[in-house]
């Protein structure tokens, strides 16, 4: 038994080892690819970010919707219905709005990407790129990589923003805050290091997910199971981090 | 050549819609009383007890804020606390026998440094230091205060 888990420690280790390996070839591959063939990385963003706006603004407002009906049912025990705004803002800002797009972009764009490069895997295409002497890590994997990179902030400051209209919405509209109150009051309290601290989150995630899901892809086995199997892991893998990851950052920086 | 056209139309929403939203919260969501990048003057004040007052409290004068607490330490030879704070140089003509409290932003409020004006003809500057001061209102000490004037009422009650 020992013996079983010293290799599964072992094959964590390699796992872990070849994935850093992978993201260091990524990243020195990444400027030259941003500057020579800019527009695949437009390509790129247009799939990962421009696709993933309905479903992102969509969870926005209703993430929003909820926080201001729990908000406001929570604070007016206290008389504080006025702190809604506070509320929202600090959630949507801080945790939800990183971590919810985080896990909408691994379900929407990286399995998109995950399932993509692993197909392209089992039907030679990456092998037939390197026959014809075009590195597919730089042709494929860094503008899908970089892709990702740039959407994932920007889709987290429209999830936030959509999100604190969706808490107006209830909270204002349906249930009668004052809407100076609700914006005053969060705007006396939120300070630029709160919000550095969801940008910092939302960069972060960003690489996480476009690295699970281009690496996931990558090492897929070549087969209709394998990709399947890519595809989940990706979804799994990139939740796990990213929630692993919200904590250590929120820890590091109160 | 369409496709391309539409992929780089839908891209540059996209981006120009996260740029958007970025703008929106630095500006709309935190607060535009930051003194950072406007002009300001240091004061300072002992006071006995500064209670919970934290750095970058707002310093008010008849409920505006003019200015924000910049550091509150302990003064080992005066034995009492020096606060420093910065206020927007748009401000000058405070009189410098104004005198400051520490006042609670409602009753569960954070503190801060409320200034009342004095009638001197001289203003305060950079560098100067406010003398007229009053500490925070510890609620355990009017407890104590209420509690002992009860105790000394009932003991001439039973004396009369």
């Amino acid at each position: 038994m020992f013996r079983d888990l010293y290799i599964t420690f072992k094959e964590f280790l390699r796992t872990f080892g070849a994935m850093q390996l992978f993201f260091l070839r990524l990243l020195s591959n990444s400027p030259s690819i941003f500057v020579k063939r800019f527009n695949l990385v437009v390509h790129q963003v247009h799939n990962a970010g421009a696709l993933s706006l309905v479903i992102i603004m969509v969870c926005g407002l209703f993430v929003g919707g909820v926080l201001g009906l729990q908000g406001h049912a929570n604070l007016s025990k206290f008389n504080a219905e006025d702190s809604v705004g506070t509320f929202a803002a600090f959630s949507l800002i801080k945790e939800l709005g990183p971590v919810i797009t985080a896990l909408l972009f691994a379900g929407r764009a990286g399995t998109a990407l995950a399932s993509e490069i692993g197909l392209m895997k089992a039907t030679d295409q990456l092998a037939a790129m390197e026959m014809m002497a075009i590195n597919p890590l730089r042709r494929v994997l860094v503008p899908r990589f970089l892709g990702g990179v740039i959407a994932m902030p920007l889709l987290v400051a429209v999830f936030t923003v959509i999100g604190l209209f969706g808490a107006h919405l209830v909270a204002v509209s349906l249930l009668g805050v004052d809407a100076g109150a609700f914006w005053q009051q969060m705007r006396s309290t939120l300070e630029m290091g709160d919000l550095y601290e969801g940008i910092v989150k939302s960069i972060v995630f960003g690489i996480v997910a476009s690295l699970y899901a281009v690496w996931e892809g990558y090492n897929a086995i070549p087969t209709a199971e394998g990709v399947g199997r890519a595809t989940t892991r990706t979804v799994v893998l990139t939740a796990i981090a990213v929630l692993i990851l919200d904590f250590m950052i929120t820890a590091v920086s109160i | 050549m369409q496709q391309t056209r539409t992929v780089e139309l839908g891209t540059g929403l996209f981006v120009l819609l996260g740029m958007g939203a970025l703008f929106f919260l630095t500006t709309q969501t935190t607060g535009s009383n930051n003194f950072s990048g406007t002009e300001t003057f240091k004061v300072s004040a002992r006071f006995e007890n500064v209670g919970s007052l934290k750095i970058r409290a707002p310093v008010a004068m008849s409920g505006v804020t003019i200015g924000r607490v910049l550091s509150v330490r302990f003064d080992p030879e005066q034995l009492n606390a020096e606060v420093v704070f910065e206020i927007d140089s748009q401000y000058n003509q405070i009189p410098d026998d104004s005198d400051a409290s520490i006042l609670t932003a409602g009753l569960l409020g954070s503190q801060y440094i409320g200034l009342q004006a004095g009638g001197s003809e001289e203003y305060l500057q950079d560098g100067s230091e406010i003398l007229f001061t009053q500490s925070a209102i510890v609620i355990e000490n009017l407890i104590g205060k209420y509690l002992f004037n009860q105790g000394a009422d009932s003991n001439e009650e039973e004396e009369e």
